[in-house]
């Protein structure tokens, strides 16, 4: 957790970040996300479940990539792999570089806190803390002191159009607005990655559309943005969208490597 | 994530469950109360015990006459036989035989009723001598205590309890009256002062005169120099024992004797009285303090119950968190400092009730209550300690939780 300053620097509001700046500074940029024959299988008793069969995928830096299929189809396993909340049964993961495949829980949760944002289909804001609070919880687990935290997290909220509302309580806001705290929260400690879960799929369409810009003023300003949905019309935004069906990918829209191997 | 932040992120989850923080506290708090009452109870009634040792004398022996047999072989109680005499306690008080004894007081005593003008009233007469005053540790609240001189003339002289000295002339100063002793008057000398009733007799109701005296004019005939007791007074504390082995062998010797089985005597000590008296009042503490532990015990179990329910009830908080990066350390602690903190001012609040339950209580019952700053200061670690342990299964359970299906779960 500690190093988490020094390998993202903090990101001024005014200056865009550019395509590789998540990596060490010379090039070649490395790319953020490289998975080569994930497998995962669910053991439940006696009964096998393999929700992930041979994927692999390459997102480059600075890229919009949106995740897309219907519901038992892998996709959530795939973001959970890709989130590092879970490991893949075999096959690797690097993520901006490191293999996070094999790595342990606490190790799990440094890189969940430096590379990952996280935006959730439920929000997941705790309610008991208001919005600037809630944004400077990664910060917290990163060690930031108390100061900049405050700061950075006043200016994430500024960002998305929220800094006039930072000490309301998630219950005080719409369901627009507690999705635009949690996109705040997901880019307070400039992540390699924004992932994106099904995020509009509990907002009416205007509010859908407000969360949908926004990630895409992300991508515009240089983050790589991984959306994950059901719905092909939210897909649409995204500059590559990968089709996931009965845990294998089907076909990729772009040059990037999808199951070169097989 | 530092201590500083956990402690925050901690205190901030009992702050926001107001109600379900402060039931638990409530349990903690009635059994800390509980323990710091129930110690306090014991150890005031063994610091009452332990004045009564130093008012009673600390360094006094009793010896008691030993039991007789009569003709038809019926064995008397202690003391029916009379064993001890004015020449016995003369010498015990012969500095070369006891070194170590600092005063002899023989007494006689006898139930008798004393007559002030109308008033009437039945005391225990004392026959002794000036010793008596400081072996028995008393002080005169008005006149003097008898004197040498009382006991050679065999002075008509009296010098009464305070509670006599009330019966007999209420309001109205005793000292110079005259008072009727079994049909002899005599002068009052004076009064001594309050002691309070010990366990045994009532040191405030009694009636003291010269030991010639009692011998001459109240008792007379052939038992006129049986002594009911001996009081001995040790040069201190230290040699008590000593004192006691030599008032042992002194009469033994006088009596001829030569096994000390079968002696004719007993010698006592108040120290050895009160040590049972105080053994039966740290029985009693520990027994209420045990009970007191149970309560805490209950109260621990309620805490644990509640971290239990606030893991159950925040499943999606602690997803969350770990997916923003908390490692399983950091959740553990987070737990574990809420249920210390729970712990904590659930001891503290019941410290603070248990010290005014302590000042109103001795107001409605007789026992007094002493409170240590060390009962205080251990019943709040205990508190805590109860939180810390209670709180780690809680905790561990929290910090074990996968964040995928924390995070699922609705």
């Amino acid at each position: 957790m500690t190093e988490s300053g020094t390998v993202d620097p903090p990101l001024a509001d005014t200056q865009p970040i550019r395509i590789g700046d998540t990596g060490p500074p010379p090039a070649p940029p490395v790319p953020v996300i490289e998975i080569e024959e994930v497998h995962k299988i669910y053991r439940t008793g006696v009964l096998e479940v393999a929700a992930l069969r041979g994927v692999s995928l390459t997102i480059s830096a600075g890229e919009y990539v949106a995740l897309m299929g219907p519901s038992g189809s892998g996709k959530s396993t795939l973001m959970h792999i890709l989130g590092c909340l879970d490991v893949p049964t075999s096959g690797t993961y690097r993520l901006a570089g490191e293999d996070v495949s094999a790595m342990t829980e606490v190790d799990l949760a440094d890189v969940r806190n430096r590379r990952i944002g996280f935006v959730f289909q439920q929000f997941n804001l705790l309610a008991s803390l208001s919005a600037w609070r809630n944004v400077e919880l990664p910060l917290i687990y990163a060690g930031v002191d108390r100061s900049s935290r405050k700061e950075r997290a006043l200016a994430a909220l500024d960002r998305v159009g929220m800094g006039d509302r930072v000490e309301h309580r998630p219950g005080e806001l719409s369901g627009g607005q507690q999705q635009r705290v949690a996109v705040a929260r997901a880019v307070v400690s400039d992540p390699a990655l924004i992932l994106a879960d099904e995020p509009t799929g509990n907002l009416d369409s205007v509010s859908a559309g407000e969360v949908l810009g926004l990630l895409a003023e992300l991508h515009d300003s240089g983050r790589t943005v991984v959306l994950i949905t059901h719905d092909a019309d939210v897909a649409d935004v995204a500059s590559t969208t990968f089709r996931i069906r009965d845990g294998k990918i089907l076909d990729n829209a772009s040059a990037m490597v999808g199951g070169a191997s097989r | 994530m530092n201590l500083v932040e956990t402690f925050r992120t901690g205190m901030e989850a009992v702050v926001s469950h107001r109600l379900r923080s402060s039931l638990t506290v409530l349990g903690i708090m009635i059994g800390i109360t509980a323990v710091i009452l129930t110690v306090g109870l014991g150890e005031g009634a063994q610091q009452q015990v332990g004045s009564e040792i130093s008012s009673l004398g600390a360094n006094l022996l009793i010896v008691s006459p030993g039991s007789s047999t009569s003709s038809t072989g019926i064995r008397g109680g202690l003391g029916s036989a009379s064993t001890l005499t004015v020449a016995n306690a003369n010498v015990l008080a012969n500095k070369t035989v006891a070194p170590d004894i600092a005063g002899v007081a023989p007494v006689v005593s006898a139930s008798e009723s004393l007559t002030a003008g109308t008033a009437n009233w039945t005391t225990t007469l004392v026959g002794s001598n000036p010793s008596w005053m400081s072996v028995r540790g008393r002080t005169m609240a008005e006149g003097r205590f008898i004197s040498g001189h009382d006991v050679q003339t065999h002075a008509a002289v009296v010098v009464l309890a305070p509670t006599t000295a009330s019966e007999l002339f209420g309001a109205r100063d005793p000292v110079g009256q005259t008072v009727d002793v079994a049909g002899t008057p005599m002068s009052v000398i004076g009064v001594l002062t309050a002691e309070g009733s010990s366990s045994t007799s009532n040191d405030d109701d009694q009636a003291i005169i010269p030991i010639t005296t009692a011998a001459t004019r109240i008792i007379g005939g052939t038992s006129r120099n049986d002594l009911s007791s001996i009081y001995i007074e040790a040069t201190s504390s230290q040699t008590l024992s000593a004192a006691y082995q030599e008032a042992d062998n002194a009469l033994l010797s006088l009596h001829g004797i030569t096994t000390a089985t079968n002696a004719d005597f007993t010698i006592t000590s108040q120290q050895s009285l009160l040590a049972t008296a105080t053994s039966v009042d740290k029985t009693l503490t520990v027994l209420l303090a045990g009970i007191a532990g149970i309560s805490l015990l209950v109260g621990g179990i309620g805490v644990m119950n509640i971290m239990l329910v606030s893991v159950t009830e925040r499943i999606r908080e602690i997803g969350l968190r770990k997916a923003l990066g908390a490692t399983p350390r950091v959740i553990r602690r987070q737990f574990l400092v809420e249920a210390s903190v729970l712990g904590l001012v659930g001891g503290m609040l019941g410290a603070l009730l248990g010290l005014v339950v302590a000042i109103v209580l001795p107001h409605l019952i007789s026992d007094p209550i002493a409170i240590s700053a060390a009962a205080i200061a251990g019943s709040i670690v205990i508190a805590i300690a109860i939180g810390v342990a209670f709180g780690v299964y809680p905790a561990s359970r929290a910090a074990r939780l996968a964040p995928i299906d924390a995070l699922r779960s609705e």
